[in-house]
């Protein structure tokens, strides 16, 4: 497996839908190749980052103000 | 190795039920289902158009309209698949508008190759100060996804934001699954690269 192959299984990877066939071939690039180690464990912390921090606040007033306006909207619609 | 997936269920979904209520003139049962949703419907608006007053207007229109529409919707996806393709929609049919001149859709600015390659192989880690510092992550972050075009950011905020499979990610986006596959691939790598570069400054030298 060269590089190009290892980013074409990077999403399936992560997914977790690769077969075990490729997966030990991605484990075996990896452990040959620093940049595509680089790129794995860098990219595993960008989408678990984004998972962990809610990057928009959503504060209480908020919500009521957006609640009521919604409910507001839909028992007046229909 | 963690998979990143959501879980998968054949049990009936409890918002099925709900569903059923409201489409029968019950507000109450609908009113739960908007309680359930709306902050997901808020952030997704949000992550979009970048924007708080749109995504306000987003989440309230996507709502009513999902009222409206309920008698269509058939239950062959998840009801809340259903109402973040409205959402989506809202929010490009937004991006258009402020845009006037651009076009925006799920199609731009993907035929490019640029991000879709590696080029910062340095390893990063953000610190404990960046990580728990007074906003300076947030802004990190909110600035990364920021630069991402909208067809990327749009699949990168179902699929890892909102946790969606990549299935539904499709669906809500009218995509196929390569499709999303290939987005996914290359808003991840960018993102990476991006966020390389702050977390890799302040780890490796003196700060500014």
């Amino acid at each position: 497996m060269n590089c190009t192959d290892f980013l074409a299984q990077l999403t399936d990877y992560f997914d977790g839908q690769i077969d075990r066939d490729l997966l030990a071939q991605v484990q075996a690039h990896v452990r040959e190749c620093h940049h595509c180690e680089v790129v794995l464990d860098t990219t595993r912390q960008t989408i678990s980052i984004y998972r962990e921090h809610e990057i928009y606040e959503f504060p209480a007033e908020l919500r009521e103000r957006l609640h009521a306006a919604i409910m507001k909207k839909c028992r007046g619609g229909r | 190795m963690p998979a990143i997936q959501s879980p998968v269920t054949d049990e009936i979904h409890p918002d099925v039920a709900l569903v059923e209520r409201a489409k029968r003139g019950d507000t109450a049962a609908f009113e739960q289902l908007v309680r359930q949703y709306e902050r997901q419907i808020f952030r997704v608006a949000q992550h979009i158009t970048q924007n708080r007053e749109d995504a306000e207007d987003i989440t309230q229109d996507a709502f009513l309209k999902a009222y409206e529409k309920l008698d269509q919707f058939q239950g062959n996806s998840k009801f809340s698949t259903w109402l973040v393709r409205i959402a989506v929609n809202e929010s490009l049919m937004r991006l258009r508008k402020r845009k006037t001149s651009k076009t925006v859709s799920m199609d731009q600015d993907v035929q490019t190759e640029d991000g879709s390659i590696p080029r910062d192989f340095a390893e990063w880690r953000p610190n404990p100060e960046q990580i728990y510092g007074q906003g300076e992550l947030g802004d990190i972050l909110r600035k990364a996804i920021q630069g991402l075009p909208p067809g990327f950011r749009t699949v990168f905020t179902l699929r890892d934001v909102e946790n969606l499979s990549t299935e539904e990610t499709a669906e809500a986006l009218g995509l196929s699954v390569p499709a999303v596959k290939s987005r996914l691939l290359r808003a991840r790598l960018q993102l990476r690269e991006r966020l390389s570069r702050h977390f890799r400054q302040k780890n490796g030298g003196p700060k500014p």
